[in-house]
């Protein structure tokens, strides 16, 4: 069985209030894949929808997208893990072209978070933890991850200041962004000046500053057998590694505070698929939800030692001219999180990295890429690792 | 047909409950008395927090209750500015997590304790307590 390519990506803007509906939404984001990939409508022989469900009243979306994109009759299907949902359908329609069932498949992620009010929207994500025992508490995402902020801050003497770098720098890359939601600059001083709203708090110790932006957005990503590959595309991008773990949902069930297990096992499943080491990925686009969650990634997929995260931090080895460059295209944190649109819209931006088509955020020659999305506080993990060749 | 009776006694937990029917209901009722209570599987001994009705190293479901007492650690911890759709009124509070060395706790602490009395580490015990709204949970106190 040969390879498997992305021969096309796409997203929408990622935006607050996107003045349409979510087959509409689906329709942009898609239309651009469509632009990118130059094929048929009809070549696509399946698709998969991917997105957080209970943000909108639609259930089983990907019906709906099917008929309005002209998918019909091709088979498609509806896939969620919560924030990783569209690289878990990246990686059933890996399997659906690697089995010999299908040539060429698109994955549709999206996301309308604005049709229901911020605190809503924060109670449905808290929702994706455990409802039976730990919402009835009133927890939320920031929380959680706050809680792993502080332990790995207790743990390792890392910084509000280290967490607030990371939020400068990806507001380096979502100024020139786009597509960004958040296209201002962030400035350090920001997140610890008391009068400046950045630093405002939000769960301790984790700051306004600290927390990605809720957004409306779709990202699509096309997939395709080695041979279709070749005959419908000239820049392919291929798929080289796949890894994905999930971790008990209930906090009382981790071992540890300092370190998210499940996206360690994705990542070592990945290198080893691929045959490289965490030393080859030159690009990487990382689920920076939080600040601590950027930092976590780096030590999760071997980009620094445990503790160690702090020193790329400070010796901005991150950003674009660094040894490793990471999100720079602004991340979670500027891009903005339309929860199952975030893993295509990464897929995107090393796509474009690999195929030297980045602009202005292109990093020096890159062959190998890759993509770390979460789901929830470290449940799901997916680690994907793309090559030129 | 007469009218089923409905044990939805697990409604009573937290600020807002999401679940009303669990085979695990009793947890409810024991926090009423006072008592914050796990499950130990009686097939091969292994303890549970939360309290589950099934053992999933031998899929048996014949368990029986213990109580959380004694000391645990704290592990992690953060005290939220914000909360979700109807915790308004609790606000502001802090959601933790204590090592009892064989199975660990996830909950609130006392918002009694000072921010400056919480630090990583120290040992907490647990205690059950009535919201204002008159629904019941735990909260980790200084032993
Ligand atoms: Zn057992």
């Amino acid at each position: 069985m040969g390879k498997v390519a992305i021969i096309g990506v796409g997203q929408t803007a990622f935006v607050r209030g996107y003045p349409g509906s979510i087959r509409e939404l689906a329709f942009d984001g898609f239309k651009d894949c469509m632009a990118d990939a130059q094929i048929a409508v009809k070549d696509i022989d399946a698709s998969v929808v991917c997105s957080a469900p209970e943000y909108d009243k639609q259930r089983s979306p990907s019906g709906v997208f099917a008929e309005y994109l002209g998918l019909n009759p091709q088979p498609t299907f509806y896939v969620e893990s919560l924030c990783s949902s569209s690289s878990t359908g990246l990686k059933l329609a890996y399997s659906m072209i690697k089995s010999g069932l299908h040539d060429v498949v698109a994955v549709i992620g999206f996301q309308k978070m604005s049709e229901i009010s911020s605190a809503e929207s924060q109670e449905r994500m808290g929702r994706g933890t455990d409802v039976q025992w730990e919402s009835p508490f009133g927890t939320m995402m920031p929380a959680y991850y706050a809680m792993f902020a502080g332990a790995y801050m207790e743990k390792y003497g890392a910084t509000l200041e280290d967490l607030a770098l990371v939020r400068v720098k990806a507001s380096t890359y979502g100024q020139i962004n786009d597509k960004a939601v958040y296209r201002k600059a962030v400035k350090l001083e920001m997140l610890s000046d008391p009068e400046n709203p950045m630093s405002g708090p939000v769960s301790s110790p984790l700051r306004v500053g600290d927390c990605c932006a809720n957004a409306d957005g779709c990202s699509c990503v096309i997939l395709a057998s080695e041979e279709k590959a070749k005959e419908l595309s000239k820049k392919p991008v291929w798929i080289l590694g796949l890894g994905s773990a999930s971790a008990p949902v209930n906090m009382a069930g981790r071992n540890v505070f300092t370190a998210l297990d499940a996206a360690e096992i994705a990542a070592n499943q990945a290198y080893k698929m691929a045959g490289i080491s965490p030393k080859d990925v030159d690009v990487a686009e990382v689920h920076d939800c939080f600040t601590i969650a950027e930092m976590l990634a780096y030590e999760a997929l071997g980009f620094a030692g445990p503790g160690e995260a702090r020193d790329l931090v400070r010796g901005k080895e991150t950003y674009k001219e660094g040894s490793i460059p990471v999100n720079v295209d602004g991340g979670l944190l500027s891009k903005g999180h339309p929860i199952g649109a975030t893993g295509g819209s990464q897929v995107r931006t090393i796509v474009q990295q690999l195929r030297g088509d980045a602009g202005e955020i292109q990093v020096k020659d890159p062959e190998i890429g890759l993509v770390h999305n979460i789901g929830g506080v470290g449940l799901y993990a997916n680690v994907t690792i793309l090559g030129r060749a | 047909m007469g009218k089923r009776e409905v044990d939805d006694r697990f409604k009573k937990f937290g600020t807002v409950s999401f679940t009303s029917i669990t085979k695990t209901n009793d947890f409810v009722s024991q926090l009423e008395q006072g008592k914050v209570m796990g499950t130990k599987c009686k097939e091969c001994g292994l303890q549970f927090f939360p309290p589950r009705a099934d053992c999933y190293q031998c899929l048996s479901s014949d368990m029986e209750w213990f109580e959380v007492a004694g000391t645990g650690k704290l592990m992690a911890f953060s005290k939220l500015k914000y909360g979700p759709v109807g915790f308004e009124d609790d606000l502001p509070y802090c959601i933790a997590v204590l090592d009892f060395n064989g199975y660990k706790v996830f909950g609130r602490i006392d918002k009694e304790l000072e921010d400056t009395e919480i630090s990583i580490g120290m040992d907490m015990k647990v205690a059950a307590n009535t919201l204002p709204n008159g629904q019941l949970n735990y909260i980790f106190q200084k032993p």
